[in-house]
């Protein structure tokens, strides 16, 4: 069991395209990974006195004669009792420390992020800043971000195993929590707490971008979104404004001010459409604005009644806002 | 029905007559519904919780055929969040806990020496109650309308506002229902343990298992007030608009949590500890000595029950609550793991000392061993804050709750499904068939659940219907879901062997194992009254100890044999010196029936038929009436004579 479990363990560090817990690119993330390989070779050890005593007994003592009564307390008493107390408060000192580590947080004035737990998708805004997106959280690498999370309806989870450990989002209440990335890189996260039929398809990503491109990602927040080039592109604008979608949606500088789905003035970006449940690309943009039900049932967003000639329009339109 | 008409001693034909008379039942279908005989009930919560088992069992192989790759079809997502809801919350309350009651009810009072549970009315009762609960909360799902929020069923997302449809006042109303079941078992099972133990089984030699049942019916009666009161609350929510849960009226979500783990930690031993105890009764009959450090393991097992209600909060670490308060609550939690390292080292020890008979109750004790210690090496890392907080909610849960579970409990029943059949049926077992479901089992459980862990690390949280392929976590998941296929074929050679052995078994003789425990003295199958003469006990090994079977053939005397009517023996609470004898209720209707009632009112409560259920109130009123209106009691029962 050991070896196949270290070759599943390798096989998967090196895969690169894993949320891995064991493969942490965070300051939080790799203070748990540290402390999991601790309990990891301590476990194997004490499983190996454990089967030790086992396979003693299977090999040495099989028979059907009745035995004497022996009563051994200071055995059971010592590795039952007495070696586990000492590794437990051995451990749990060092959790005790990890859990400080954890909870010190960023320094005075950080960077704020807003993220919003939705069912299902994840509304970011920054702190100062007038501009949302949704699923895709920008940070500055290096840097330790603090994240203030709150729910829109009911409990979800902010979990980024590569990052930092979960923090639940709490009805009616606020918590926070911090992100910290040591390289640069994407990392996917996702909700941990059971949130209802969508519960699958609520992902998201955290960039963590060098100041300068950050920087240049912050400003854009707060500019109005690409202008139509193309004629297909202002006739999308057009479809986009002055039909349904406008009733939910945000792309500013626009007519278009919903605020019940997520702001797309930068969704030809994102990494993904529907949280997670299909990549962003122009095939699956269109199939998701005609029926997003048969993509991601029981999400908000009723099929469009869009007019097939203008649907290649809208997808033009979509992908070009960056 | 093998009987045992040999006459010595104290007994002579007459009395085995006079108590044949008393306590037999006639083969009728009135019999049936009426029946107050503990093995007989026994039995049935056995092949219920199977039941149920099975209907659980299979949801979760619909489940793992879902998951086995990614992105897949088989499910629609309403359909899996059904599904794995009404799989954990049938595990927890419809298998785990009736089916280790059920071997409480048949094994406490063959045990203690006794000849029926202290409130044998209350038992059918709780039969009935636990069968009416089930049915309530499976004929929910091909209505579509199965509870689907998990069984822990967290504030808001059980509110009205977010999960319209009956499913939730299924889970409330099922729940609250069962849990008379459950309570009223737990208090029968404390005052049987009490006082109808036989004369001379003090405190000190009560077998552990019987310790373990007592510890958890304690357990269950603190317990289980907490969910009633979330059960309660979240039906008033729902159906009535209040805002216990409603942080929009100005409930606290959280409050849900907190009462829910008040109950649902301790309910993790209520599972595990009957487990524990069915391992201390199968070991001494086959490493052929008593079970090392007796006393330690009665420490053990209360300080479990009495730790297990101040841990809950290891199952909010990542809610974010005060880091002081979870530094105390990670402090508890890991202590708690102590008392069961005692145990499994008190077990490790009796192996070492005895001699190893590898029957297959020992065989399954043997997984037992290797599997709970897995779950338990987990167990003490999800105590530890930071680790909880990175893998909670995600598939290393999963892991571990599943080590934890068939480890602490579903091996522990298999091994006394295989070691008490001769008992509970008359008939042996086909021993090679029961290898083959033994080591299908344990392969089938190891592949299952090993990759969860790993799934779980590499970042898949749990409860989500699908997922998407190249994130590290499409190889795991086919893995486990070909373990969960070799876990369904051995359950099913399980089943096999049992209907083997009750059609084709060998009859069964009346010691097999040669035991150490009462329940080995009796007939197998017992007779109606278990004993033809009450036993009295000498030392903590009376079916080893002479003196125990001279008491009950040359040594046999009247106060023990009571044949003059449907008797049994009170004893004190702590040494059991003999008290007096006690007349047993005959069979009944009315715990069916007040069963009955409770039914129809709970359905009529979910389908808000109100005037039903104000007449199901009166008819359960009514009920309770006529069967606790005092009964003319023999004066010397009620210890007015000498």
């Amino acid at each position: 069991m050991l070896p196949l479990l270290c070759g599943l363990l390798l096989l998967a560090s090196c895969s690169g395209g894993s949320p891995s817990a064991l493969n942490p690119a965070g300051t939080g993330a790799a203070r748990v990974n540290g402390l999991w390989w601790l309990l990891f070779w301590t476990s194997v050890a004490v499983f190996a006195e454990v089967m030790a005593l086992l396979a003693w007994a299977l090999v040495f003592r099989r028979g059907a004669a009745r035995v004497r009564h022996g009563q051994p307390l200071r055995f059971v008493v010592i590795l039952g009792a007495g070696l586990p107390f000492v590794i437990l408060v051995a451990v749990y000192g060092v959790a005790l420390r990890d859990l400080a580590a954890l909870g010190a947080g960023p320094g005075r004035d950080p960077l704020t992020v807003e993220v919003i737990g939705h069912q299902w998708w994840w509304e970011v805004r920054y702190a100062g800043r007038s501009g949302a997106t949704a699923n895709e959280i920008h940070i500055p690498v290096g840097e330790r971000v603090k994240v203030r999370l709150r729910t829109d309806d009911v409990l979800h989870s902010f979990w980024v195993p590569q990052l930092m450990p979960k923090t639940d989002l709490i009805s009616g209440e606020t918590r926070e929590t911090w992100l910290e990335a040591r390289q640069a890189g994407s990392y996917r996260g996702q909700c941990a707490e059971y949130c209802g039929t969508q519960h699958a398809h609520m992902a998201f990503l955290v960039v963590a971008q060098p100041r300068a491109d950050f920087d240049a990602f912050l400003t854009r927040l707060d500019a109005p979104a690409r202008a139509p080039q193309t004629d297909a592109e202002r006739r999308g604008q057009q479809a986009f404004v002055q039909g349904t979608c406008a009733a939910c949606h945000t792309v500013r500088g626009t007519g278009a001010q919903g605020r019940v789905g997520p702001d797309l003035s930068n969704v030809g970006s994102r990494w993904s459409i529907g949280a997670g449940a299909v990549p962003n690309d122009a095939g699956h943009l269109g199939g998701w604005i005609a029926n997003s039900q048969s993509v991601k049932p029981g999400n908000a967003m009723p099929p469009q009644p869009v007019d097939a000639a203008r649907l290649p329009d809208l997808i033009a339109y979509l992908r070009s806002l960056e | 029905m093998s009987t045992t008409t040999s006459t010595a001693g104290g007994i002579d034909r007459d009395d085995l007559a006079r108590l044949a008379e008393h306590w037999d039942e006639p083969r009728s279908l009135r019999a049936w519904f009426t029946t107050v005989d503990h093995k007989k009930i026994g039995r049935r919560y056995l092949v219920t919780a199977g039941f149920f088992f099975a209907l659980a069992g299979l949801s979760a192989l619909v489940m793992r055929t879902q998951l086995a790759r990614p992105e897949a079809g088989v499910l629609s997502p309403d359909e899996y969040n059904q599904l794995f809801t009404m799989h954990g919350t049938a595990m927890i309350f419809l298998f785990a806990t009736p089916m280790l009651f059920g071997f409480g009810n048949f094994l406490v009072p063959l045990m203690i020496g006794s000849r029926d549970m202290a409130f044998p009315r209350l038992n059918a009762f709780g039969y009935w109650v636990f069968l009416f609960a089930g049915l309530f909360m499976w004929a929910s799902l091909p209505f579509g309308a199965a509870p689907n929020n998990g069984w822990f069923a967290y504030a808001p997302l059980n509110q009205e506002q977010h999960n319209p449809g009956l499913h939730m006042d299924v889970y409330a109303l099922g729940l609250l229902f069962l849990g008379i079941s459950t309570t009223s078992g737990a208090i029968n099972f404390i005052v049987t343990a009490l006082k109808l133990r036989a004369p001379g089984m003090s405190l000190n030699r009560v077998p552990l298992f019987v310790w373990a049942i007592v510890a958890t019916a304690f357990m269950v009666v603190f317990a289980l007030p907490a969910l009633n009161a979330d059960n309660a609350m979240l039906f008033l929510d729902r159906r009535f608009g209040t805002h216990f849960f409603d942080p929009g009226g100005g409930g606290n979500v959280l409050l849900w949590q907190h009462l829910f783990w008040i109950f649902g930690h301790p309910d993790v031993y209520i599972i595990v500890m009957p487990g524990l105890g069915i391992v201390s009764a199968v070991l001494p009959a086959f490493t052929r000595r008593g079970v090392v450090g007796y006393p330690l393991i009665v420490l053990a097992i209360v300080a479990i029950s009495i730790v297990s209600f101040g841990v809950w909060v290891h199952h909010m670490f990542a809610t974010g609550l005060p880091q002081l308060s979870y530094s105390f609550f990670s402090a508890a939690s890991t202590i708690i793991t102590i008392p069961s390292g005692i145990q499994i080292f008190a077990w490790l020890a009796t192996m070492l000392l005895g001699r190893l008979v590898l029957r297959t109750p020992l065989l399954f004790v043997i997984g037992f061993i290797v599997t709970f210690v897995l779950g338990g090496f987990t167990g003490a890392m999800f105590a530890l804050t930071p680790f909880d907080q990175q893998v909670t909610d995600s598939y290393f849960v999963v892991a571990h709750f599943h080590y934890v579970l068939l480890g602490g409990a579903l091996f522990p029943i298999l091994a006394g499904i295989y070691y008490w059949l001769p008992k509970i049926t008359g008939r042996m077992y086909h021993e090679g068939l029961a290898r083959w479901a033994f080591w299908l089992f344990f392969i089938g459980m190891h592949v299952t659940f090993f990759p969860m862990h790993l799934i779980g690390l590499f970042g898949m949280p749990r409860r989500v219907y699908t997922y998407r392929g190249g994130l590290g976590w499409d190889v795991g998941n086919l893995i486990s879901t070909i373990g969960a296929y070799l876990l369904a074929v051995s359950l099913l050679l399980t089943l096999i062997g049992v209907v083997h052995a009750v059609r084709r078994g060998r009859p069964a003789p009346a010691d097999p194992w040669e035991g150490d425990t009462l329940e080995w003295s009796a007939a197998s199958p017992p007779e109606p009254y278990n004993f033809p003469v009450i036993p009295r006990v000498h030392s903590l090994h009376p079916t080893w100890d002479e003196r125990t079977a001279e008491s009950t053939t040359t040594g046999a005397t009247e106060d023990r044999i009571l044949s003059e009517g449907r008797r049994t023996l009170f004893t004190s609470e702590l040494d059991a010196r003999s008290e007096r004898a006690a007349e047993m209720p005959e069979p009944s209707f009315k715990p069916l029936v007040l069963a009955g009632a409770l039914l129809v009112f709970f359905i009529s409560m979910l389908l808000a038929w109100y005037p039903i259920a104000i007449a199901a109130v009166v008819t359960v009123a009514a009920t309770l009436a006529a069967w606790l209106w005092p009964v003319r009691r023999p004066d010397e029962e009620l210890g007015v004579a000498s």
